[in-house]
């Protein structure tokens, strides 16, 4: 689950608190490093997309390498390139097709903020329609950079709650 | 955090058929967010069993707006819009578009230049081949091709990036010349690099070539011939795979293609494995083309002196007043261009890559229209899907090299 | 093979009767029509003088003028290599010119895309859904009185908190 919804505070037993940290950093651990990017691509940065998923900057090594490119069985939407107004409908179906824990990048300028196609046609950010996780500007990005995001996404990761039972624990 | 969904999304297309010709077909929705498509094409296909009745193709999932935005920017602050239309190949829209604008001002480029860029338009067209073949293969499961030719086209873009500051979308032509020489030592590592591209495309001919399931795949599938191509207004590579030598470098020299020696490579049916291979053996003349340019080359100056577009020398302009204001109106105006039209093609990696350029006079322009050989392509590809089986159409679409930025602009 | 100048010499003369102007822009034949003798021409085009690859239809906007439109083709021929543009003027009232479908295929996506920016209306060709633009998307923006900011969202935007 993003970090951005606020889980209330119980009062709960030291115990089951420390049981709680444990279990997040173990599930964090789990989920950080076995991403299933869902490459929502559409325009020129595929071509870092492609360098990035390849021999010199593999993403494998981050455990982020295998696409599923159904979004019923991917958790990371990679938005890559322009969402224009004609694909937002897209967009927003294929997010909501996708479970929980799901996290989004936008990846490139374009995706962020529209980058600089301020016109008619392109949508201003794919955060007007979906919530993102993880913005990496670049037009396109170099694949450090992407590597960078991405173990910024891991981070977070690690550092979110994981509630995997009830919305407790 | 989960949205509420919205109940209804609206469909952005209207299909142009519902319901199916022939008794007990299907109608399927294949993209637009489908790897094969390469994610802005939207196919609604008529299946019957396993074959594709009638297709109808949708593009314009990533139209940008590229003509507006091009009526708002100077001649010169546009060259990024331009250079984002087929980003695989992106220094060979610039210097079209570049050379558009150099007819309505009147210019004739410096030999240094005119080389420069054709080198550079044919080191292009090699990166975008490799992404071409390297995309069709994997989309047909392939993995190994598509790493081994992603390694040397990231070669390729580091070498590029060596000189024009950036991987992909260089924006490097300017009117009347290019934004900077060659560094030290680019030309070595050019050799190097071409050394390198023939052990890695013949690892790929080897694996491929002569491969059973490849052919099978491949060989007389999404067959077009000739006269049909030419009506629905074919041209590059999928010409040239019918059989017809069709090239523009050689047709209409431009640039210092008159002064080459190359063979265009032409198929012999018109179908996919006609198309991959009509690709690989022009990687090879364009190699062949580099070689002879960098004979070729010789030091002189790079960009034209007509102070109408060229930006002047930075000495100058920290010191005199003239070269000042120079630099200062053009930046802020732009390049004052005269009124006219002009229409000006370059053989892009897929075909006639043009511009159409209306200009009132002043620095902004009136109208900036590219024709783009992809645009067209989708217009025919469904020659080229109807009749054959479901999975025929990826890799007939992946041979056709749609790319997104050209086609919808 | 016929040199440039010949082919086009003879086009000029053969063809320049029915046009209103003709001349040569930067290497280019470019005739100036009038509407209603655009498919015969197109057609003499095709068939006597072999412009078999018709390139591009576009049109381009002149608000402070009557007729507002230009419709622009341009035609290629892939034996003697040379290219010509026609040009016809339409008004805002009624920018409608016949189709070019009959005469070549690929007309039929570059006349949707024409029709959609501009507004030409395209007589005969019963194809003109929007192509690079989506269902209710309302005007043509390609139009120089269309802002250019103007956005039709087809998804509301949601709360972005900063």
């Amino acid at each position: 689950m993003s970090a951005t919804t606020p889980v209330p505070r119980q009062e709960k037993s030291a115990a089951f608190e420390y049981l709680t940290t444990r279990k997040d950093e173990f599930v964090g651990w789990a989920r950080k490093f076995s991403l299933f990017p869902y490459p929502f691509v559409t325009a020129c940065c595929a071509m870092e997309f492609m360098s990035v998923s390849s021999t010199l900057y593999d993403t494998d090594r981050f455990g982020a390498a295998l696409p599923r490119f159904t979004p019923r069985q991917s958790d990371l939407l990679m938005v890559v390139g322009t969402v224009s107004h004609k694909q937002a409908p897209i967009l927003r179906k294929v997010y909501e097709q996708m479970c929980e824990p799901k996290w989004v990048i936008a990846f490139g300028v374009c995706a962020t903020s529209g980058g600089f196609y301020q016109n008619y046609a392109a949508l201003p950010g794919i955060d007007k329609i979906i919530p993102v996780d993880l913005y990496i500007p670049g037009c396109p990005p170099r694949p450090e950079m992407v590597i960078d995001g991405i173990m910024k996404l891991q981070d977070k990761i690690a550092s979110e709650r994981h509630p995997i039972i009830n919305k407790d624990f | 955090m989960s949205l509420p969904p919205l109940t209804t999304l609206p469909n952005p297309i209207r299909p142009a058929f519902t319901k199916g010709l022939t008794p007990g077909s299907v109608i399927v929705n294949i993209g637009p967010s489908h790897p094969a498509t390469h994610g802005t094409i939207q196919i609604v296909a008529e299946i019957s069993g396993e074959r594709v009745v009638r297709t109808d193709v949708h593009c314009g999932y990533l139209h940008r707006g590229f003509e507006k935005e091009c009526e708002s920017h100077t001649w010169h602050t546009l060259i990024p819009y331009v250079d984002r239309l087929n980003y695989c190949s992106a220094l060979i829209n610039d210097f079209a578009y570049c050379e558009a604008v150099e007819k309505l001002l009147g210019i004739e480029l410096t030999p240094r230049c005119r080389h420069l860029r054709t080198l550079l338009s044919e080191y292009s067209r090699i990166a975008d081949h490799l992404t071409c073949v390297a995309a069709a293969l994997m989309e047909m499961g392939a993995m190994t091709a598509f790493l081994y030719l992603v390694t040397i086209r990231d070669y390729v873009y580091e070498h590029i990036a060596d000189l024009t500051g950036a991987r992909v979308t260089h924006s490097y032509g300017r009117i009347g010349g290019l934004a900077r020489d060659l560094p030290d030592g680019w030309l070595q590592r050019l050799e190097e690099i071409l050394d390198q591209m023939d052990t890695f495309v013949d690892r790929v001919h080897g694996l491929v070539d002569r491969n059973r399931i490849f052919i099978d795949r491949m060989r007389d599938v999404g067959v077009i011939a000739t006269a049909e191509a030419v009506n629905w207004g074919f041209t590059g590579p999928i010409l040239r795979s019918t059989g017809a030598p069709r090239d523009l470098r050689k047709d209409t020299p431009y640039l210092s293609y008159g002064e080459l020696e190359f063979e265009i490579p032409v198929g012999i049916k018109g179908d996919n494995y006609d198309r991959y291979y009509v690709r690989m053996r022009e990687i090879d003349e364009s190699k062949h083309m580099i070689r002879q340019l960098i004979d070729l080359l010789q030091p002189g100056p790079l960009c034209v002196d007509d102070r109408r577009c060229t930006l002047p020398d930075k000495q100058a302009v920290y010191t005199e007043i003239e070269a000042l204001i120079n630099h200062f109106k053009l930046i802020m105006e732009g390049p004052q261009v005269p009124a006219g039209e002009t229409y000006s093609a370059h053989e892009g990696a897929n075909g006639e890559l043009g511009f159409y350029l209306v200009s009132v006079g002043g620095g902004v322009p009136w109208k900036v229209h590219c024709r783009s050989p992809s645009f067209v392509h989708m217009g025919g590809a469904h020659r080229m899907l109807d009749g054959y089986q479901l999975a025929d159409l990826v890799p007939t679409f992946g041979s056709i090299n749609m790319i997104g930025g050209e086609c919808d602009r | 093979m016929i040199t440039e100048g010949n082919l086009l010499d003879r086009v000029q003369a053969s063809l320049g009767a029915q046009a209103l102007e003709t001349g040569m822009a930067h290497g280019i034949l470019v005739l100036q029509i009038d509407p209603a003798s655009l498919v015969p021409l197109v057609g003499r085009l095709k068939q006597e003088f072999g412009f078999d690859l018709f390139l591009d239809v576009t049109a381009t906007d002149w608000p402070q003028r009557r007729p507002r439109f230009d419709v622009v083709y341009h035609f290629y021929s892939t034996r003697d290599f040379v290219r010509v543009r026609l040009k016809t003027r339409v008004e805002e009232a009624d920018p409608t010119v016949d189709t070019l479908v009959p005469l070549y295929g690929s007309a039929r996506y570059m006349e949707r895309e024409c029709h959609e920016m501009y507004g030409i209306r395209f007589r005969g060709n019963d194809d003109l859904r929007p192509l690079l633009l989506y269902e209710g998307f309302v005007g043509h923006p390609l139009r120089k009185d269309y802002p250019k900011q103007r956005e039709q969202p087809l998804v509301p935007y949601r709360d972005v908190k900063p």
